[in-house]
């Protein structure tokens, strides 16, 4: 959504749920409604990113229990491209799906008058070309007070899901955290800050102002010869070790 | 271990009784030729050691139980185990007495003491006796405390049994899908909106009817399974596909109800619905003479980030089953390469 959308234009709609039949609902009663145009139906989350990195819809129809990847996984990875409307039969999931700014909660079974009405929020929402904050995405991908188990990358329309043991190390790149996992390296949209509030504190690290560093993955620490202190990873790999990240790191060791 | 010996307050209780038991003999004693001194002497250390001897008549009692055994059994290891005390008990006296032998100016009051042994001993085997009494009537009221435990386990789960057909029978989530799948049919297929409609009341009606009875036919079981997976099988399409292997002799077979309601529920909703291109439950019943073999294997995906084994439903059920059948029910689950399988095994009764 960093364009606002051209409200003479159709509204570009993506379904997506595992079920046929809750599909094929949302299907007729999306052609009853003027101006909106059904680009893609899709049956997991997988296909929803696919969907959304090729075709850019305008907006989500999201189911939020499917298998694999979850609806505010889907959200994570693309929630900064497309508007979304979630769709489901739990209540309990409404306040996460508002924390990730999502433009309304539908749950099944709706009418179609109330799709209508959703439909028109999220026509309001995409002409104002609000972009959503990626850190409240990530965050609300996980449910409250747990610790990520893994991390969903997306790469064009391909999503690589990172078991978190597996990752080295992860460093700040502008914009972007790099997730360094099995000798690759992983791009995401996210904070370095908010990377470390999602990981298990007693295994991940932040040793310095840029790294945050998996303890499994840490063979010992040295001085260089400017009395800088360097974590050399089992791989061989050297990082800095800042002043504040070494007393971090002695309180874990 | 030995219940007296694992509570030091136990114990203490157990040896300040001996004591007084001592004190008694030793005054009974004291008009017999001894001074009271001299029979506490004698008595009291030799009683207090003789009260662990009388401890194994608890293992006599485990050993020989009133309730399996025959009279006969019962008194020949009373009176076998009560002689073999009595002995050790001799052995202990001698040793003792033998003491005062040793030291100078004693070996008169041994000589005295020796006179006692055999009305000593008399008391010692009747103490040991007493024993196996006490032990034998503790052991009866502990095995009443634990049945009524037991029965009192069984109502509580009857009752959770109760309230959680209840639950499934409201269960929200189930519900609401199964009416956007029925609102989805409607326009498109209105005779599959009919008979999912027919389905689930079958279903409601059939769950709330099992869930007031505290023990219905295998064969009715199956069948509200059948008719909750046919609603799934509405919902999932081709991802969803069932397979069963029903042996017909088991059909009779009185079970707790709702008790593989909660494990098919699980196969689909934490299997089926986790997996991408869904798969197949299969559904296996076997009797095996007065046993049945349950088993129920659905698809799942391995990297799940909670794993199947955990439900609460599988709690549950193996809750229940302690609670109607004990150990002889047993209830084991494996998730093995992408496939997860539970496996009941239970008696076989066909009459109430």
């Amino acid at each position: 959504m960093t364009n606002a959308h051209d409200s003479s234009l159709p509204l570009r709609v993506a379904i997506v749920d595992d079920e046929a039949l809750a599909r094929s609902v949302l299907r007729e009663y999306l052609t009853a409604i003027p101006d909106v145009e059904v680009i893609a139906e899709c049956a997991n989350g997988f296909e929803a990113v696919k969907v959304v990195a090729e075709l850019k819809p305008d907006l989500l129809l999201l189911d939020v229990q499917m298998p694999k990847l979850d609806g505010f996984e889907v959200l994570d990875l693309v929630g900064r491209d497309v508007a979304v409307i979630f769709v489901t039969a739990f209540d309990q999931y409404a306040l996460r799906a508002f924390e990730v700014h999502a433009v309304d909660y539908l749950l099944k079974p709706f009418s179609a008058d109330r799709l209508g009405d959703a439909l028109g929020r999220a026509r309001e929402r995409l002409s104002k070309g609000e972009r959503l904050p990626g850190d409240a995405l990530s965050k609300a991908a996980r449910p409250a007070n747990t610790r990520a188990s893994r991390v969903l990358v997306r790469d064009g329309s391909r999503v690589h899901v990172l078991p978190v043991a597996k990752i080295a190390y992860v460093q700040a790149q502008d914009d972007y955290a790099a997730f360094f996992c099995e000798g690759k390296e992983y791009l995401k949209e996210q904070t370095l800050t908010d990377v470390e509030s999602s990981l298990d504190p007693a295994k991940f690290v932040r040793i310095h102002r840029s790294y945050v560093l998996n303890l499994d993955w840490l063979a010992r620490v040295e001085l260089d010869e400017r009395e800088n202190r360097i974590a050399v990873l089992t791989d061989g790999r050297r990082l800095p070790v800042s002043r504040a990240g070494y007393t971090r790191l002695a309180e874990l060791l | 271990m030995h219940p007296i010996l694992t509570r030091p307050e136990r114990l203490a209780l157990y040896l300040g009784a001996w004591a007084v038991v001592g004190i008694l003999i030793a005054g009974v004693l004291s008009r017999q030729g001894l001074t009271f001194p001299e029979s506490l002497v004698l008595v009291l250390p030799l009683f207090l050691a003789y009260s662990f001897v009388c401890l194994s008549a608890w293992y006599v009692c485990r050993a020989v139980p009133l309730r399996s055994s025959g009279l006969v059994r019962v008194l020949i290891a009373c009176a076998t185990s009560s002689v073999i005390a009595g002995g050790l008990w001799l052995g202990l006296a001698y040793a003792w007495i033998a003491v005062f032998d040793s030291m100078p100016g004693l070996a008169e009051m041994a000589a005295r003491d020796r006179q006692q042994i055999p009305i000593l001993f008399a008391a010692a085997v009747l103490l040991f006796l007493l024993a196996l009494a006490v032990t034998y009537l503790g052991l009866a009221f502990e095995e009443a405390r634990e049945a009524e435990q037991r029965q009192y386990e069984l109502q509580a789960h009857a009752r959770n049994a109760e309230l959680r057909a209840l639950r499934a029978q409201l269960d929200p989530h189930f519900l609401y899908n199964c009416l956007n799948s029925i609102a989805a049919l409607t326009s498109a297929d209105a005779g599959g909106a009919r008979r999912m409609c027919v389905l689930l009341a079958e279903f409601l009606r059939s769950t709330l009817h099992a869930g007031a009875l505290s023990r219905i036919p295998l064969g009715d079981e199956l069948a509200l399974a059948d008719r909750f997976l046919a609603i799934e099988q509405v919902r999932f399409g081709d991802r969803l596909q069932v397979t069963r292997h029903i042996d017909q002799s088991s059909l009779a077979a009185r079970v707790p109800p709702l008790f593989l309601q909660p494990l098919v529920e699980n196969a689909v909703t934490h299997g089926i619905a986790e997996v991408l291109d869904g798969g197949t439950i299969t559904v296996d019943v076997n009797r095996r003479g007065d046993r049945l073999a349950i088993a129920i294997e659905n698809p799942c995906d391995p990297d799940a980030l909670t794993p199947m084994r955990h439900g609460t439903g599988m709690t549950n059920v193996r809750q229940r089953l302690h609670a109607m059948f004990g150990p002889a029910a047993t209830m084991s689950a494996h998730a093995h390469s992408g496939r997860f399988r539970v496996d009941l095994t239970l008696p076989f009764s066909s009459d109430d």
